[in-house]
């Protein structure tokens, strides 16, 4: 009886249209010109980049002020991506780093190249690595990658609180 | 208003493994809610509600699988009730079907949770490309690596600490025939040597991939008075949510989950919860959520849980056994996990936790967590009525 179970493969797919709202439009626009643009949050004064849905989280009230942050930042944790995955689009082995953009106050995650992934560090200053003008997007993937500034790492006391 | 008394009077579950091509997602669940019905003595007629959850829809590509399994579980004429809370969904379900009795409103419910990994891709499911991010994410263990990182280097944790607990896992589930890993050849040195994941998680410390469900039948106090056989009284339940992303979030220990912790101890009365608590059944997919969570539930002080893993405190034979039964280590079916963290605490209060379980287990929480870990759902369970 069990051998008249078949099983069947039926992929499925669904294309989105996704309303970016005002609350994150100032950074989709700024991405498409090359800018890193967060927006501060007028209760607690936090800068967040992105700033996904307008609203900041803790206090509940539409984000503000639109801020520059960056370029460069500091790698607060990161993980090394060994393992292969359906829809995968970066090759193995990849460095997915929290990157606390100077000036932000909550980490992004972005990719690290131009580096071992052995060498990557917690506390490790980077910069961001832009694909040609004419390819940019109001996207996060007009950054290639981030890579490291060289310069000194940051204390562990500057980023604990954002582990 | 006074809660009413609500008992855990059967416990039924599938053996989790990681392709059940034999049956469908309404055979899978149909099996645990036989089971536990004839642990309840009961039949589905006898059943006043039921409570189903499972994890995003996206990870078996079935939306809305409630719709359709109301044939399959007799729910015709009846309240079902459909939870979702991510990972947490098992715990938050069994929650919502507790809430059901102590409410008064039903005097027996059926609450279930499942998963049935193999019809889907839950990696995929878990790896969307978001418009405002970079596609870098990498699953749940691409999420939760960087937070054991932070773990880690604050805590000053040795690296051989996600290693033990995975041993003990594995070598726990040795003792539940309904586990989905039974490998009897781990050693520390050998777990050691396992592959690097998703750095610094090892292949080991990742829980497998499952095809599962659990059910379990809640009864109020009159039903359960009148029935033989041994019960799980639920002491307190407590539930609570944060964003996932905020400036300043310990994402090493939510707030959440401490809050949670405070709530669901200080409703059952409990003050002590090393001393007090006899058994723990803790929602652990990566094994450094361990010692995490040891710290985030007030087991142990900051940064000090991964001491309590290399001194053996939460070995079955330690003074805080974790997961007795092997845990989400060795069985994920993700939906049903949190439930079978909740079933498995009940099922060591009422002495029916076979070869693993722990002599004279008299209270035991249930933990689960979801999202990035930004859903808690616990209960406490005792052996005598609260």
């Amino acid at each position: 009886m069990a051998d008249d179970i078949l099983r069947i493969r039926t992929p499925i797919g669904i294309d989105y249209t996704w309303s970016s709202g005002p609350g994150s439009v100032v950074y989709m626009r700024g991405l498409e010109n090359g800018k890193l643009i967060g927006r501060r949050c007028p209760a607690c004064e936090l800068v967040y980049f992105p700033p996904r849905n307008g609203i900041c989280p803790r206090c509940g009230v539409l984000l503000a002020a639109e801020v520059e942050v960056g370029p460069r930042g500091t790698i607060t944790t990161f993980c090394i991506v060994n393992v292969p995955f359906l829809g995968q689009t970066i090759k193995i082995p990849y460095v997915a780093a929290t990157i606390l953009l100077d000036g932000a106050d909550i980490g992004m995650q972005h990719l690290i190249q131009e580096c071992e992934a052995a060498d990557v560090r917690m506390g490790m200053r980077v910069e961001p690595v832009w694909k040609d003008k004419s390819e940019w997007t109001p996207s996060l993937e007009n950054i290639l990658y981030y890579k490291p500034t060289g310069e000194p790492d940051a204390d562990f006391d500057v980023y604990a609180r954002h582990l | 208003m006074a809660l009413h008394r609500c008992a855990v009077v059967g416990v039924g579950q599938t053996h989790h493994t990681s392709c059940r091509g034999d049956v469908s997602i309404a055979g899978l669940v149909r099996e645990a809610v036989d089971r536990a019905l004839l642990d309840a003595n009961m039949t589905l007629a006898d059943i006043d509600a039921i409570v189903i959850g499972k994890a995003p829809d996206m990870l078996e590509g079935v939306m809305m699988p409630e719709l359709w399994l109301t044939d399959s579980l007799a729910a015709s004429g009846k309240p079902l009730f459909r939870v979702h809370t991510a990972g947490s969904v098992g715990g938050s379900t069994a929650i919502v079907a507790a809430q059901h009795v102590m409410s008064g409103l039903h005097k027996r419910v059926l609450t279930i949770a499942f998963e049935k990994q193999s019809d889907g891709n839950a990696m995929w499911a878990l790896s969307v490309p978001l418009p405002f991010s970079m596609p870098v994410h990498a699953g749940a263990g691409g999420y939760f690596s960087p937070i054991v990182r932070s773990y880690i280097r604050r805590s000053g944790a040795p690296s051989h600490i996600g290693a033990m607990v995975a041993v003990k896992d594995r070598t726990n589930a040795l003792k539940n025939p309904y586990a989905h890993l039974h490998e009897d050849h781990w050693t520390l040195e050998k777990a050691m040597e396992s592959p690097m994941l998703w750095d610094p998680i090892r292949f080991v410390e990742t829980c497998p991939s499952s095809d599962g469900a659990i059910a379990l039948v809640l009864a109020s106090e009159d039903v359960a008075d009148k029935m033989p056989g041994k019960k799980a009284w639920v002491h307190s339940t407590a539930m609570r949510s944060e964003p996932t992303m905020f400036a300043g979030r310990n994402q090493v220990s939510p707030r959440a989950g401490e809050m949670c912790a405070e709530d669901v101890f200080r409703k059952a009365g409990i003050t002590d919860p090393l001393k007090q608590i006899d058994a723990v059944e803790m929602y652990v997919p990566f094994s450094w959520f361990e010692p995490m969570w040891l710290e985030n539930l007030g087991f142990a002080p900051k940064d000090q849980g991964w001491r309590f893993v290399e001194d053996g405190v939460t070995e079955m034979t330690g003074a805080l056994p974790v997961n007795a039964s092997g845990g989400v280590l060795s069985s994920n079916p993700i939906g049903a996990s949190g439930m079978l963290r909740f079933g498995e605490a009940a099922l060591q209060v009422m002495g029916k936790a076979g070869e693993h379980q722990i002599d004279g287990a008299r209270t035991a929480l249930g933990h689960a967590y979801g999202g990035g870990s930004q859903f808690f759902a616990m209960w406490v369970v005792g052996s005598e009525k609260n």
